[in-house]
């Protein structure tokens, strides 16, 4: 495409119906530990 | 106007009705998507798929005005400041995205896995409820939590490893984080834990993830040698240069701490190099938190690459009446710091000696599934701290907060409406965070902080949403960036 570059393949459609394993890494949002933003995760399936 | 008197009563009645739906749908696809400039870069953000698109300036404004559907409207309003052909060409290309569900892609619904209840699967021990440190934003009353400061005995964490497993059920995998105050005081318990969960876990078939939050006092050659061997994920707190450190985090003689605790951290990190730093193997952050006193936490951050460390996390205070707290007003200026730490970032990246920022690591393609994204920490329901004494709270900044107590290891969760309620707590039941474009980032933010602030979790923290807001931003762009990179040099 000339006026538009996409820069990743993303999965949260498919995720919608298929997830929720469970499997992943607990996170803190928290000032206290190494707190996330779920959005930095990884998929334990990934 | 006129159009509008010279319809009959009916068609009028009919203008009105699509105007309202034609109105209705163009907010609802404004919902669907954000846009932001940073850095010379247009970034448009697709919130139902996850996909991150770089624009031209021209295809930004178009942003403005396109809904899916109109696309004469765009070209009505543009022409004249763009080559009609042009603007031809990338309404093209977006109905390419929209096609492929990269633009515009459905509202997401709570998932049917989301509905079952919640298995514990990650449980913070409260192993030192004491501190050999007085950091001056301590949301731990100093390591007591309000309380009278104590350690936990060994035969309270045994039991918290039972409680896990049964909690988990089908779950393998499984989190201990030992935390305090400052868990190395309490170290007798914490080997105790270690070598039962390592025990438990051969009869069991589950996998016990363990990390520790340390303050590094004491963290000498025979803490960490231990630690290396038993497979630790270390959290190290260090909020930067030197005199920001030691103005914030005392030892309990008012004296700086600086000194002592990098000569440890050094030491700690060297004895780990070479090994998997990977999130989901074991990992060494650096973590700091910054300050009304040091809204220039770029410095912090470069300073402690500076020092020799690369693995690095730096988060904003959250304190309510305080000094060190932000406020509103101060939002701009802390904007402004996220974008030098951006540019930052990607400059050392660029010269071949970039570090890991945690906040920027961000995977836009294998991220976490919907159901984790609404879940997001899960206090309450998945996660629970674990008092000294044995008592159960939704998270360690829940501890002693009696309202929000859970139960006790030996009872149970005895509240049985709290952690339901926590889970139902995601970002599509709270108002605020319905419909705000970061809510499959952010996860509806800290419950601990929505209740510091306004008594109710379901209320996010304000002044943490916009930070939060601001700091994705840069993560996206971090993330864009590197993808461009790549594809340009391929």
């Amino acid at each position: 495409m000339k006026h538009i570059r996409t820069v990743n393949k993303p999965s949260m459609q498919r995720t919608a119906k298929t997830g929720g394993c469970g499997e992943c890494q607990a996170s803190c949002q928290s000032a206290c530990k190494t707190s996330c933003t779920v959005g930095n995760q990884v998929c334990e399936k990934a | 106007m006129v159009r509008k008197k010279s319809l009959p009563f009916w068609g009028e009645a009919l203008f009105a009705s699509e105007s309202n739906s034609r109105g209705h749908r163009e907010s609802k696809m404004k919902e669907r998507i954000h846009k932001f400039e940073q850095g010379g870069y247009f970034v448009l953000l697709d919130v139902n798929s996850g996909a991150v698109h770089v624009v031209d300036e021209m295809v930004y404004a178009m942003m403005d005005i396109f809904d899916g559907e109109n696309d004469e409207a765009v070209i009505a309003a543009l022409t004249g400041r763009y080559d009609a052909a042009e603007l031809r060409e990338a309404l093209g290309e977006l109905h390419e995205l929209i096609k492929a569900g990269e633009l515009f892609a459905p509202d997401i619904d709570v998932p049917p896995t989301f509905a079952q209840k919640g298995l514990v699967k990650s449980l913070c021990l409260m192993v030192a409820q004491d501190c050999n440190l007085r950091c001056k934003y301590c949301f731990g009353d100093g390591g007591g939590y309000g309380m009278e400061r104590a350690v936990m005995r060994e035969e309270v964490g045994r039991r918290a490893v039972d409680f896990l497993i049964e909690g988990s059920g089908p779950r393998r995998h499984c989190e201990i984080d030992f935390f305090g105050g400052e868990p190395l005081l309490n170290m007798k318990t914490v080997k105790a834990v270690t070598a039962y969960a390592r025990a438990r876990e051969r009869e069991t078939g589950k996998k016990f993830k363990l990390t520790l939050t340390t303050n590094g006092m004491l963290l000498n050659d025979a803490n960490i040698a231990w630690l290396n061997e038993n497979d630790f994920s270390l959290v190290l707190s260090l909020d930067g240069r030197k005199e920001t450190n030691d103005a914030a985090r005392p030892d309990v003689g008012g004296h700086g701490t600086y000194d002592r605790v990098v000569r440890n951290f050094h030491r700690c990190v060297a004895s780990r190099k070479g090994g998997n730093f990977d999130y989901r193997g074991v990992y060494t952050y650096l973590r700091g938190t910054y300050t009304h006193n040091n809204m220039d936490f770029t410095k912090d951050v470069l300073a402690m690459h500076d020092a020799g460390f690369d693995i690095l996390s730096v988060e904003p205070v959250v304190m309510k009446d305080s000094p060190l707290g932000f406020t509103e007003a101060d939002l701009p200026r802390i904007a402004e710091e996220y974008d030098r730490l951006t540019e930052a970032y990607l400059a050392r990246r660029r010269e071949g000696r970039g570090f890991f920022f945690f906040h920027f690591n961000m995977d836009l393609s294998n991220g976490p599934c919907v159901a984790k994204r609404l879940s997001g920490c899960g206090a309450g329901h998945e996660y629970l701290a674990v008092a000294e004494n044995g008592d159960l709270y939704p998270c360690h900044q829940f501890v002693g907060r009696a309202r929000y107590k859970l139960g006790n290891l030996y009872d149970g969760v005895t509240n049985e409406e709290l952690p339901q309620y926590f889970r139902e707590s995601h970002v599509l039941n709270k108002e605020t965070c319905r419909n705000c474009w970061a809510r499959f980032f952010c996860s509806g933010g800290c419950h601990a902080n929505a209740d510091l602030f306004h008594g109710d979790i379901r209320k996010p923290y304000e002044v943490g949403c916009e930070i939060q807001k601001k700091r994705l931003e840069c993560a996206i762009l971090v993330q864009a960036c590197i993808a461009l990179d790549k594809m340009d040099r391929k």
